[in-house]
């Protein structure tokens, strides 16, 4: 997409001032975003959350286009619904504009409670796009673990003890479970990188059928960083290979920005220690106590980035 | 004049959203409602419907997918029962508060556990405080007519909530009976068209639906919940009285038989009340001064309309086939809650009945009459279980 920085700051803003979200979150960054990247109709459907509370403590409203929050886990079905009513209306003859349909939802909306309603839309073919606002955590809750919280992460519960160094799992990979249902468009994107995200999030506008973004969301509170290194944060995730950028279009997968970059040798690779260092989330790692877990965890990157690879035919 | 049809009344309820033919319908089968959804897939499998059928994957995203339909700005119908309803609870409040005309059919049934799949009313009594319109039918044309009102109640601007209408599992919704079905044009011309509120759809006037809201307003969009309630039972009246010019079957939210100089009455919801009248029949072919009461809308409750039907009376059964552990039946307090400001009283006991489809039989609802009569019934009685 050949958009500059300078046409996009004129476009009328369909997420606007006056929500609530804390200093340095990444929600509204990556949701300006993908709201850019159609110049059609838009409706949203947003599933509880930091984003949803934040962005509608009635009587305000920082939407400029229709939005629906129902509850946790039904972004996916709900936004179906209202793509539902469109196509009937269609056929009926009472609608002739080209809508679009968005979902937005937290990794925990997303990985945990909101799977099954999430899989079920897309296995049903919908036309609509899932943005999962991936900050890896119950952030709205007050930080706890979730499917998408990283090995070694502490959150409140799965706090880090004399025995036990955090979150044991490792992360579940939704984007290729997602993927795993044949669906048209997935990708994963950063907020820093936005030509890339914003070209994946129009990839996904246009799919003709269901398309999911997996979207990594630093939060300041949760990983414990300053408000100002979000987007750096973000940055990090791709260079350390912990947050691969790639996409998933009919059939193939691709790396995109910095990733493909690393993988063509054209970039470095940094350590994920780098990652784990800069975050608060992670400190506890840094005692000799549990020095094999940053091992462990580098030792898990590199196997998923290899299997990624391949998946890309590299 | 439509010809008079024989089906069972999951059928007939499928039937009415044929000729309704509304813009989405998403489903979960569930028995004893799945016969609703299968057959309406066959009509939108043979094109006699230009609905948008949406096949969920659970019952919470088939109401999930209602609430975003319904919001849109399209006409939404769905079905379910027992653990489907359960399992919408979260949803349901959703719907009312955002004041979506959903309809949805209950084929009533047991909650687990253990599992059973037969008839009791624990689901919709489950699901009774969530801001739904709740109205029970007694048969098959009443399971038919009720569909087609339920559009009409949900849809009126004074009330725009959601509509539930209950029918017996199984006892309804398996059992053939004869109904009389509108013709379908006369169908077409009842409900009229769909006129949505603010839909979503329109994009060009966009709506944020479902808010986050604090302290300061939650109270506040409670209220006009209420406020709607208020006013869907005289819609509610006013439906039914419609309904009646139009097809000659006369409904009304409560129902008497024989009960005008009756002494001894028994009260009951959906298929028993059709029991009851038989056996108000015998019992007054001995001369017994008995009568009976069916109460058709248990949401809003019709709570003045109940006391004047039963002031005077000396004694009265509350039938209710589900029960709210550690309390009463829900009925009972709601009849008694009525009645207290009356000047005379009749005495209430309350009968909790056929949970888990157990069986309700003429002479033990006779039994009923005879422990109202002799004055041996006690507060609190559990009918045909084993003690
Ligand atoms: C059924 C249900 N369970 C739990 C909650 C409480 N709850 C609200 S938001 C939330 C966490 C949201 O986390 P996530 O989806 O990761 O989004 P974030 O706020 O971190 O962006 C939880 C647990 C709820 N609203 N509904």
């Amino acid at each position: 997409m050949s958009v500059s920085l300078k046409e996009l700051s004129k476009l009328e803003p369909r997420y606007t001032e006056g929500h609530r979200l804390c200093a340095g979150c990444a929600e509204p960054i990556i949701a300006r975003q993908v709201l850019m990247a159609t110049n059609k109709p838009i409706v949203v459907s947003n599933a509880t959350g930091c984003f949803e509370v934040s962005s509608t403590v009635y009587p305000f409203t920082s939407w400029t286009v229709p939005w629906i929050h129902s509850a946790f886990e039904n972004a996916a079905p709900t936004i179906t619904g209202v793509e539902s009513a469109y196509v009937a209306l269609k056929r009926k003859g009472k609608i002739t504009d080209d809508i679009r349909f968005v979902s937005f939802g937290g990794d925990g909306a997303t990985y945990d409670i909101g799977f099954q309603a999430l899989s079920g839309a897309i296995e049903r073919g919908h036309r609509f796009m899932y943005v999962c606002l991936n900050n890896e955590a119950y952030m709205n809750t007050g930080i706890q673990r979730s499917g998408a919280t990283g090995r070694g992460a502490q959150t409140t519960t799965c706090p880090a003890g004399s025995c036990i160094p955090g979150k044991r799992e490792y992360p579940k990979d939704l984007t290729r479970i997602v993927i795993a249902h044949d669906i048209p468009y997935a990708a994963q994107a950063s907020p820093h990188n936005y030509r890339d995200l914003m070209e994946k999030a129009r990839k996904g506008f246009d799919a003709n059928g269901p398309a999911f973004l997996n979207v990594i969301a630093p939060c300041p509170r949760g990983w414990r960083h300053d408000s100002s290194k979000t987007v750096e944060m973000a940055k990090l995730a791709v260079e350390t290979c912990v947050w691969p950028l790639y996409e998933y279009e009919n059939g193939k997968y691709s790396l995109t920005g910095e990733s493909k970059r690393i993988a063509e040798g054209a970039k470095e690779k940094r350590p994920v220690s780098d990652w784990l260092k800069a975050q608060g989330r992670f400190g506890h790692l840094m005692k000799p106590q549990w020095s094999s877990i940053a091992e462990e965890i580098q030792h898990n990157i590199d196997k998923r980035w290899n299997e990624l690879l391949k998946l890309c035919q590299i | 004049m439509a010809e008079q049809l024989v089906c069972n009344g999951d059928q007939a309820i499928a039937y009415s959203w044929k000729q309704v033919n509304p813009d989405v319908v998403a489903a979960y089968p569930i028995t004893p409602q799945t016969i609703i959804v299968e057959n309406f897939s066959e009509f939108v499998a043979n094109g006699e419907v230009s609905t948008e059928y949406v096949c969920a994957e659970s019952e919470h995203s088939a109401m999930s997918i209602c609430i975003g339909s319904s919001a849109a700005g399209a006409r939404v119908a769905t079905a379910t029962a027992s653990a489907g309803l359960a399992f919408m609870w979260e949803v349901l409040w959703i719907a009312s508060a955002m004041r979506l005309p959903i309809v949805m059919s209950v084929a009533n049934r047991a909650l687990s556990g253990p599992i059973n799949i037969h008839c009791d009313h624990s689901d919709a009594m489950g699901a009774r405080d969530a801001g739904w319109v709740q109205l029970f039918g007694e048969n098959v044309q009443e399971a038919y007519d009720d569909s087609l009102m339920s559009f009409k109640i949900a849809e009126n601007m004074k009330v725009r909530l959601p509509v539930m209408n209950c029918i017996d599992g199984f006892i309804i919704t398996h059992a053939l009976e004869k109904f009389l079905p509108m013709e379908d044009d006369e169908v077409k011309r009842y409900v009229g068209e769909f006129k949505p509120i603010r839909p979503l759809l329109d994009w060009k006037n966009p709506t944020t639906y479902g808010p986050f809201t604090g302290t300061d307003y939650y109270f506040e969009h409670k209220y006009q919940i209420v406020e709607a309630m208020r006013e869907a039972k005289n819609v509610v009246k006013d439906t039914l009285q419609e309904f009646g010019r139009l097809t000659g079957r006369k409904y009304d939210m409560i129902e008497g038989y024989h009960l005008e100089d009756a002494d001894y009455v028994v009260m009951a919801i959906g298929s028993t009340a059709g029991t009851l009248r038989y056996v108000v029949d015998q019992l007054r072919a001995e001369g017994k001064k008995v009568g009976s009461l069916k109460l058709r809308l248990f949401r809003p409750f019709p709570s003045a309309e109940v006391a004047k039907a039963l002031e005077g009376k000396k004694a009265v059964a509350i039938m209710d086939r589900a029960i709210s552990m550690g309390s009463t039946g829900p009925m009972f307090p709601e009849v008694c809650a009525s009645l207290y400001n009356s000047k005379d009283r009749p005495r209430l006991c309350n009968y909790i009945y056929g949970l888990g489809g157990r069986d309700v039989r003429p002479q033990e609802l006779a039994g009923v009459f005879d422990q109202l009569i002799n004055g041996t019934c006690k507060e609190m009685n559990f009918m045909g279980v084993r003690i």
